[in-house]
């Protein structure tokens, strides 16, 4: 019970008289806690969902796109009265230069990797099994650092030499192939080839897993007959939610068409943009809640310590060391509710993590409490206690001694 | 005591307070002259509502006077800002309240020492030292780490005194310092007041109901209707 000899006058009263009105100081601590790790934990469950859900929709799809410009079909004069403008059926191009955009791209600090792509219809024939899929030419070092399609192959490995090919698990089973068989591939224009497949991949979506067949940038082009050219370039970001902005950006430079994952994905977006909202909202309301049951508890213990207050302004004690010694229990209740709620969270998680489970036993997704978001916490509770204290601490120090002592 | 207002402790000239009781101004005191010299153990009597209370809360610097002049130790109040006002109050005048008014949150030493600590800011070992000793001055140096809470009435009261010579004031207002006593309590109390008074010469002013204990004073100063009616030495 000693006072400690470097607090000053301010933190010593503050922390006896929390002690003091200890059921009191411990409901509400209780109260602020219990605020804090809704917060806490409806946020770490917020921020896992979400960068659960944009990994699992990213986990196929670049970042950005970038496409040849469409093209279209202009009427010889701009008469506005003319014949009919048909619009043009859009074949398989090259992008222009690509290989001189692709230095300017890579130059960009906002972008962690470039992959050319050039892709392509095809049919997969395996005896009398037939399938239509996507063919996709790709320089498989850079593809991984855009969509890791290496740490997605559940058979053999991503190699992707000449005659070579990669293909998703559910076309391995519709054309019952497996490691080291032989695929057949036919294009549109005639072009054929056999390719080993060297690899299955699984990439968490059953049509992309169905239709991907990924073959060397090389084997495509000549499938495709692209000789040289590119049909698209992927791009990885360092920030995804920057993409749009970006892919503006780019579409400007270029001229190029470009699709940022954003746009491609518009309402899944806007659906975790407004998840976002209303659990800001939903931590506002609780904010003012904690705020408004520190002020109460305060002001009640102004009112029941008013006398001492008096007796310690008469023994010379300033208005503005009463004002700190309240405004610092609000700081105090504050900070010891949110460390209470922190660890509440974490507990919640805890028990999340056992529960939530996917039927084969793994997590659902991955949540954890992260050692900013605590730090946020506690600042920002401390903060929330003060300003919550504001008004009582200013009564107190505006009490009149006189009658302070006589009441 | 000759009047010799170099030496004076307390010195008030024409002192009026009033108060706004709805639309008209209420005067309770009505022009109070009054000097204490160092040293000076008097008793401020009077019946209830002839402005006492008002006058020890002027003196007291816990309230402003309407018009005149207070002196603490020579220096002029009237014209002082509210935080100079602030620390003269907590360094030259000590209070020893009806109610004990001790801070139940702390012990009785820890009570002692708050008019130092809200001095300075810190504790720190002399200010405990000097709380120490102003308890075993009140014989309660065996009580001095009790919460206030489980000392008797009397002993509070005494923590109290030792509380109000903290700082070594120039002047004590006691306002009926044993009016919550019993007649032994009261005694004791009395004369632990006075032996502090002889001993430190330090300058006392009691408001006291008891004609009893007024007449162990050395003077009367006698309120009625907010003017004084007489002052007597003893």
């Amino acid at each position: 019970m000693a006072m400690s000899p470097w607090l000053p006058f301010e933190w010593i009263a503050a922390t006896r008289f929390l002690r003091e009105g200890r059921t009191q100081s411990l409901l509400i601590i209780v109260g602020v806690g219990v605020g804090v790790s809704v917060i806490v934990f409806m946020s770490a469950l917020l921020s896992g969902l979400q960068s659960n859900l944009v990994k699992r929709t990213l986990s196929s799809q670049s970042h950005i796109v970038l496409l040849p410009p469409e093209e279209i079909a202009r009427p010889l004069n701009g008469d506005k009265s003319g014949p009919l403008i048909q619009k043009q059926a859009q074949r398989l191009r090259s992008i222009d230069q690509w290989q001189n955009i692709r230095g300017r791209l890579e130059k960009m600090p906002e972008i962690a990797a470039v992959s050319p792509v050039a892709s392509g219809p095809a049919f997969a024939v395996r005896g009398d099994a037939n399938k239509s899929v996507s063919l996709i030419g790709i320089e498989p070092e850079n593809y991984n650092r855009v969509i890791g399609l290496e740490e997605r192959i559940v058979a053999g490995r991503l190699r992707l030499n000449a005659g070579e090919a990669v293909i998703g698990i559910e076309l391995a089973k519709d054309l019952g192939a497996a490691v080291g068989d032989k695929l057949r591939l036919n294009t549109g224009n005639g072009a054929n080839d056999t390719l080993t497949i060297t690899g299955l991949f699984d990439l968490g979506n059953k049509g992309v897993n169905a239709r991907n067949v990924y073959v060397g940038l090389r084997s495509a082009q000549s499938l495709l007959d692209l000789v040289g050219g590119v049909s698209s370039i992927d791009l990885s970001l360092r920030d995804i939610y920057a993409a749009e902005g970006l892919a503006l950006k780019i579409a400007a430079e270029t001229g190029l068409q470009a699709d940022s994952w954003i746009k491609t994905n518009a309402q899944f977006f806007t659906a975790l943009t407004s998840q976002r909202i209303s659990s800001n909202v939903i931590r506002f309301f609780i904010g003012l809640s904690v705020a408004f049951g520190i002020a109460s508890v305060l002001v009640v213990s102004v009112v029941q310590r008013s006398k001492e207050i008096g007796i310690l302004r008469a023994m010379g004690a300033s208005r503005g060391q009463i004002l700190r010694t309240f405004l610092l229990q609000g700081g105090i209740v504050g900070l010891l509710g949110s460390l209470l709620g922190s660890a509440l969270a974490w507990s919640f998680l805890a028990i999340w993590r056992m529960l939530a489970l996917n039927p084969d036993g793994t997590p659902m997704f991955m949540i954890d409490v992260e050692p900013e978001l605590i730090v946020i916490a506690a600042g920002g509770a401390t903060l929330v206690g003060i300003l919550a204290a504001l008004m009582p601490a200013r009564r107190a120090a505006n009490l009149d001694p006189v009658v302070a002592i006589r009441g | 005591m000759a009047e010799n207002p170099n030496n004076a402790v307390l010195r008030l000239g024409g002192i009026r307070k009033s108060y706004l009781s709805g639309e008209s101004e209420l005067e309770v005191l009505h022009g109070i002259d009054l000097t204490l010299q160092r040293g000076e153990f008097a008793a401020l009597i009077g019946p209830s509502g002839s402005g006492k209370s008002t006058l020890l809360n002027l003196i007291g610097l816990l309230d402003r006077p309407t018009a005149g002049q207070l002196f603490i130790d020579g220096e002029e109040t009237s014209t002082l800002a509210e935080s100079s006002i602030t620390k003269l109050r907590g360094q030259r005048i000590g209070f020893v309240f009806q109610h004990h008014c001790l801070i139940p949150a702390f012990t009785a030493l820890e009570n002692v020492m708050m008019p130092l600590l809200v001095d300075r800011g810190r504790p720190d070992a002399a200010m405990r030292q000097r709380a120490a000793e102003l308890l075993a001055e009140v014989d309660l140096a065996d009580r001095q780490d009790y919460l206030t809470s489980r000392l008797s009435g009397g002993q509070q009261q005494r923590v109290a005194i030792a509380r109000s010579l903290a700082m070594n004031p120039s002047l004590v207002l006691a306002d009926e310092p044993t009016g919550n006593l019993d007649t032994h309590t009261a005694d004791d109390i009395f004369a632990l007041l006075r032996e502090v008074n002889v001993r430190e010469q330090t300058t006392f002013l009691i408001v006291t109901h008891d004609p009893r204990l007024a007449a162990r004073c050395d003077r009367i100063i006698e309120l009625v209707d907010g003017s004084i009616v007489s002052d007597r030495s003893v």
